[in-house]
């Protein structure tokens, strides 16, 4: 096993993603995930890889819709602004069943916002990136361990399925060091077949296309993708569940506002409120099961983020109504304190008692 | 009796035998066949990866043998790029149109060359968009009607078209720029050389090439075949001319790195390196 | 040992109070501790205040932003000005002196004024008074073991720089007793 090391978020994605076989990256300057693409500048030729600082993020999305057309493990990374418009290039990935992986490092929106961290890309990475019928895989860490260790398995989850897969972190995890221990070097991967390689001859030409133009056949392939898609939701939701067994208030979580959910949570058991928390390491799939086991014992939900209230809808649709769901959150950047967090809980918890009296 | 014959013409491997959705009397045909023949004579068709962009050849995968990707408007280079870094042993090219190259696609198309992409880009200049049905294209002449310019393009309001390989030869990483035709045989023979010389400098790692082909579009212009060519050779030739713009062997030089070096002149941080 | 510290470290940028952050983070590393740092990133950085957020516990840390230092170095007047009320009873501040004329005791906190941009060019450690502070901070609270600390500054340096790695100690060692 490797030594622990001190590392920066976004320097502990970067050297993961070498270690899991990536070896070809394409960005563009942005704060704050400049970092990650600085780190790949250095690597990358020590790797025998391709660093390419390209003109544009739409440049760069296409890049990576190249190479991985031309089967290789790739990547891109971006924030906010930079991911819309990377978007174009993921729903052509989408349409072409393209792996890759796609770093957000949120900051405050919308337009030019500002730096600091944020989680209010949520709606686009779940719901919006790019036009068209489709999803990706959304990953959600909320240590640096854990952006190591997902964006390793977030190259696993690309091939497999064939699919882009984002890793939603912020400014907050990107620029922040903790302890880590990085992944073993993956020494084989995976065969890619319908890659575009050159035929030798050997082979009907392989194509990598989004267009149809027969509306009967752009159907058959959606429909056929969502199935892959229910294969997904089925098989890779993941969650952490931190004290939901007997939580009369169950807080859902994801990335940097879990760390200060799960703080609020402890302040609040230590005050005797029978508090949890949920949180989602998959955004998509969303973790319904991990939600929906709850829903029998939790007397209220609350949805801690740092936006005007995004995932707060996913978790709704989940309880439809069975169970009040509300919403805490800071936006514009604002990083909520754990004293704030277990104020609403304390509110909450009083309402349940005023109720429980009547 | 077989042995009498002999094989003067026939369909190039590297086209496979399918209908092409092009209009009657487009020179698209006359392109995509005329890169399937280059592709057959230097036997590269098992080692190619062709990009077709959006825009009228954006079926190009369809009708190209060898592997092929279909990508986003104006993208085409970067696609190539990606594709190319992954695999530099392949040869890659772009087949792209006015609009998708010199308008949405042009800091694609500007950047991949100042890298010195290792990529030749096909580039079809028929001064129209034809497969949205006939609007203003970045290289649509001044006073050419369009759908989208009814009055003639107004320089004055709508700018000046832009003269693709005489803007890009003055990037450094260009390896060959050159224009050409494909409206008489002559002139056909002379774009087949030029698209094997621009392949053969991709093989030989010299730097980026392009081959820009002046052709018509019949459709849209609401010209005949014929007619449209000779529009094309009265309007668009005075204005986008044959010729090689750049062509770094010819020139003299190994390779765009020596050619860049010489032309920076004095510049110590480029002649001694950095630091 | 033992308690949770949540230190915050801020100055102008150039000062070194990310390094100095980076060294008190990597004594938490060496001891298997929980950990985080945090710098304040952006605009600021460029020639206006910088600051960072240092985390140590034995438990999982949740948010790594300190807004309630236990522990404060100020190595300039504005962040003296800006943190110093954010301090929580029982916390210590050490601030820069040469650089913070202007301090006022607070009650419940104790306020350790050091010179240390003086005493770092008097004893030829130009740059250092980050460190002297961290040694001073260490001398307070011992926030971890001392041959650890002088084991960060070994890990922190880098190779490039390793002349400096003892200029780095002797500065703590200056801090310890001043």
């Amino acid at each position: 096993m490797s030594e622990k090391v001190l590392m920066k978020g976004n320097e502990a994605l970067a050297e993961s993603a070498i270690r899991a076989g990536c070896r070809f990256f394409f960005g563009y300057p942005i704060t704050p995930q400049t970092e990650l693409a600085a780190y790949m500048s250095k690597r990358m030729p020590k790797e025998g890889g391709t660093y390419l600082q390209a003109e544009s993020e739409i440049a760069a999305i296409n890049m990576v819709y190249g190479a991985s057309a031309a089967g290789a493990r790739v990547m891109t990374s971006s924030s906010s602004p930079g991911i819309s418009l990377k978007t174009e290039g993921i729903s052509y990935m989408i349409g072409a069943d393209l792996p890759g992986v796609i770093i957000n490092v949120q900051r405050g929106g919308p337009g030019l916002g500002g730096i600091q961290p944020s989680q209010s890309d949520y709606w686009q990475a779940t719901r919006a990136l790019g036009h068209g019928d489709g999803q990706i895989i959304v990953l959600a860490p909320s240590t640096v361990q854990e952006m190591a260790d997902l964006a390793y398995g977030a190259f696993d989850l690309a091939d497999q399925y064939r699919t882009p897969v984002m890793i939603l972190a912020d400014g907050m995890l990107g620029q922040m060091m903790e302890p880590v221990v990085l992944p073993e070097r993956r020494d084989s991967l995976p065969e890619k077949p319908w890659a575009v390689t050159g035929h030798k001859g050997q082979r009907p030409h392989n194509v990598v296309n989004s267009l149809y133009l027969t509306a009967d056949e752009l159907e058959r392939l959606n429909i056929e993708r969502f199935e892959r898609y229910e294969v997904i939701k089925r098989d890779e939701q993941r969650a952490e569940c931190v004290m939901t067994e007997d939580a009369d208030i169950v807080l859902v979580a994801f990335g940097a506002s879990s760390r200060i959910a799960r703080s609020a949570v402890v302040h609040a058991r230590e005050k005797g409120i029978k508090a949890g928390l949920i949180r989602p390491i998959t955004l998509w799939p969303f973790p319904k099961d991990a939600i929906e086991a709850t829903v029998g014992t939790a007397k209220a939900y609350l949805s801690v983020e740092m936006n005007m209230g995004q995932m707060v809808d996913d978790v709704r649709l989940v309880v439809n109504g069975r169970t009040p769901v509300e919403f805490y959150g800071r936006t514009g950047g604002v990083i909520p304190t754990p004293a704030e967090v277990l104020a609403k809980i304390e509110e909450m918890n009083a309402e349940l008692s005023a109720k429980g009296g009547e | 009796m077989a042995e009498d014959r002999k094989i003067i013409y026939q369909r190039p491997h590297a086209l496979l035998p399918v209908n092409t959705n092009y209009c009657p009397g487009c020179p698209h045909g006359i392109v995509v066949r005329t890169v399937a023949e280059v592709l057959d004579e230097l036997g590269i068709e098992g080692k190619t990866v062709g990009v077709a962009p959006v825009g009228c050849a954006v079926m190009a995968y369809d009708f190209f043998g060898c592997d092929m990707i279909e990508a986003a408007h104006g993208r085409a280079p970067a696609v190539a790029t990606g594709c190319k870094r992954a695999n530099p042993d392949n040869l890659v090219f772009a087949y792209q149109g006015d609009g998708d190259l010199a308008s949405i696609g042009m800091a694609e198309t500007v950047h991949a060359a100042t890298r010195g992409e290792n990529i030749t880009v096909i580039f079809i200049n028929n001064a129209i968009y034809g497969m949205t049905g006939g609007q203003m294209a970045p290289t649509s002449l001044p006073n050419q009607v369009t759908q989208t310019s009814p009055y003639g393009r107004d320089v004055s309001t709508a700018g000046y078209p832009i003269r693709v390989c005489e803007l890009l030869s003055t990037l450094d990483g260009v390896a060959l720029a050159q224009r050409v035709t494909v409206d008489t045989p002559k002139n056909v023979r002379a774009a087949k050389r030029a698209i094997k010389k621009a392949f053969q400098y991709q093989m030989d790692g010299v730097g980026y090439s392009i081959i820009e082909v002046v052709s018509t579009c019949p459709t849209n212009w609401g010209l005949t075949p014929q007619e449209a060519f000779e529009w094309m050779r009265t309007n668009m030739l005075p204005y986008y001319p044959l010729g090689v713009f750049r062509d770094v062997l010819a020139e003299g030089h190994e390779s765009v790195a020596e050619a860049a070096i010489e032309r920076a002149g004095d510049c110590p941080i480029v002649t001694e390196g950095g630091k | 040992m033992g308690a949770t510290h949540n230190i915050l470290l801020a100055g102008f940028g150039g000062q070194g109070v990310l390094f100095a952050g980076k060294v008190i983070a990597t004594a938490g590393l060496i001891e298997n501790r929980e950990l985080s740092w945090l710098p304040s990133y952006g605009p600021e950085m460029r020639g206006g205040t910088a600051n960072c957020s240092v985390v140590l516990s034995d438990e999982p840390i949740g948010s790594p932003l300190v807004t309630a230092p236990s522990e404060l170095i100020v190595m300039n007047q504005p962040s003296f000005d800006k943190f110093c009320n954010a301090v929580v009873p029982g916390g210590v501040i050490v601030a820069d002196a040469t650089l913070v004329p202007n301090t006022a005791e607070i009650e419940g906190v104790k306020l350790c004024c050091i010179p240390a941009t003086q005493m770092a060019e008097e004893a030829g450690l130009k740059g250092l008074a980050n460190i002297i502070c961290v040694g001073k901070l260490f001398a307070e609270v011992g926030f971890c073991d001392k041959e650890t600390l002088f084991a960060a500054i070994d890990k922190c340096v880098p190779p490039r720089k390793a002349a400096m790695i003892e200029k780095n100690k002797q500065a703590l060692e200056i801090g310890m007793n001043a």
